[in-house]
């Protein structure tokens, strides 16, 4: 049923199917989808699905760009499908393709396993330095020690940042721009003492030395985390720690 | 049900077309041929003064040439480029944070120009410009 206070629109939505029990590659599919300008990329599929064509895999859950499930290249940029609005692309066609970079489950859906391995691999959770038993309370922390690192915890892990960096294109070891954030964003917060145990894994060249700094994550980021920023911010600490321990070893950390 | 997961390669050479902000990183990342070739025209420089006045004229009368002084313009416009482009994302990778609020970018971009200034006056007023 349509609202008749909101534009109609007919909408070519154009979307790299791939059925890997029959298919040998992808092939984009054209399908001509009644629209209304206020939806955005997520309503037009789930319409398109609902009423014309029900084998169509993707993933979406919340539609409220919390849950980071409906990443895709939305006309070749990395975009949440729930916040990519139909009135802002006024063309007639509108692309619709999986995330790049990542292998292609089947249709919208990518494979995100190496994504999930990596994220696991720098621990992403918080590792008390000095151990409390609950009779100590609770771990305090002012206003200023939350601002050093809130700005990396709200990543959802949507991986658009990995759709968007061409390091990780070219060299998948790359840890990449969320993973290493979020061991930033633990490294930054005053409770943590596990930064030594992430830097053996970020440090590195897989980790932040493969960065060459293109930006591309932070343009591409809906929660405005800013990875490029917190990549950045680890490489200055790991080079002030390569200094220190080479040349001034008689510092302690 | 197979998993059969389809890998989409990215074209080694060619991935750069594909966006303009990929064109734009590329531009300043090209911009450090220019100064690597400005810098071997220095160790040339050092090179012809070791080895006396003779070859010293040489390489002055070189540096005057159209060719020379087109590639020196270019140079100078690239490592401004580069310059510019690297001060502009500096408050990136140094986030100077007072109290509970993180200083405005320009104030960290803006040390750099005025650090950039200084020692630039520096250098000229120490090669004797002034």
């Amino acid at each position: 049923m349509t609202d008749n206070r909101l534009a109609a629109r007919q909408i070519e939505l154009e979307i790299l199917r791939y059925d890997p029990e029959k298919d040998q590659e992808p092939h984009f599919e054209r399908y001509s989808v009644p629209c209304i300008n206020e939806w955005c990329v997520l309503d037009a599929l789930n319409h398109l699905k609902d009423s014309i064509d029900p084998t169509l895999a993707y993933r979406w859950s919340c539609h409220m760009q919390v849950c980071g499930s409906c990443g895709m290249m939305i006309n070749g940029e990395p975009k949440l499908a729930c916040k990519a609005m139909l009135r802002d692309y006024p063309d007639a066609v509108i692309r619709i393709e999986p995330l790049a970079h990542f292998p292609v489950e089947r249709d919208l859906v990518s494979v995100a396993d190496d994504f999930m391995d990596k994220l696991k691999r720098v621990k992403p959770y918080l590792i008390p330095g000095k151990v409390r038993v609950p009779t100590e309370g609770e771990y305090k922390q002012t206003p200023a020690q939350l601002k050093r690192y809130r700005q990396f915890a709200m990543c959802i892990n949507c991986m658009l940042c990995y759709a968007a960096c061409p390091e990780y294109g070219l060299q998948p070891k790359f840890i990449g721009p969320a993973a290493i954030s979020l061991a930033h964003r633990y490294n930054q917060d005053s409770r943590d003492g596990g930064r030594d145990e992430r830097q053996e894994e970020i440090a590195t060249n897989e980790g932040v030395w493969e960065c060459t700094f293109v930006g591309a994550c932070s343009e591409v980021c809906p929660k405005h985390v800013d990875p490029a920023a917190a990549l950045q911010q680890v490489k200055v600490a790991s080079t002030v720690d390569w200094y220190l321990e080479h040349f001034m070893s008689w510092v302690k950390k | 049900m197979s998993r059969r997961p389809y890998v989409r390669e990215v074209p080694p050479t060619s991935w750069y077309f594909r966006m303009p902000r990929y064109m734009r990183y590329m531009a300043r990342e090209v911009t450090s041929i220019f100064i690597g070739i400005y810098t071997m025209i220095m160790v040339f420089g050092l090179a012809a003064l070791a080895a006396g006045p003779e070859r010293w004229d040489a390489f002055l009368k070189a540096l005057q040439t159209p060719l020379s002084l087109t590639f020196h313009w270019l140079a100078l416009a690239f490592a401004l480029y580069n310059s510019f482009t690297w001060f502009n994302v500096a408050p990136k990778a140094l986030p100077i944070q007072v109290g509970e609020e993180l200083m405005p970018d320009i104030v960290v971009a803006g040390g750099h120009y005025v650090v950039w200034v200084l020692l630039s006056l520096f250098i000229l007023f120490w090669a004797g410009v002034f």
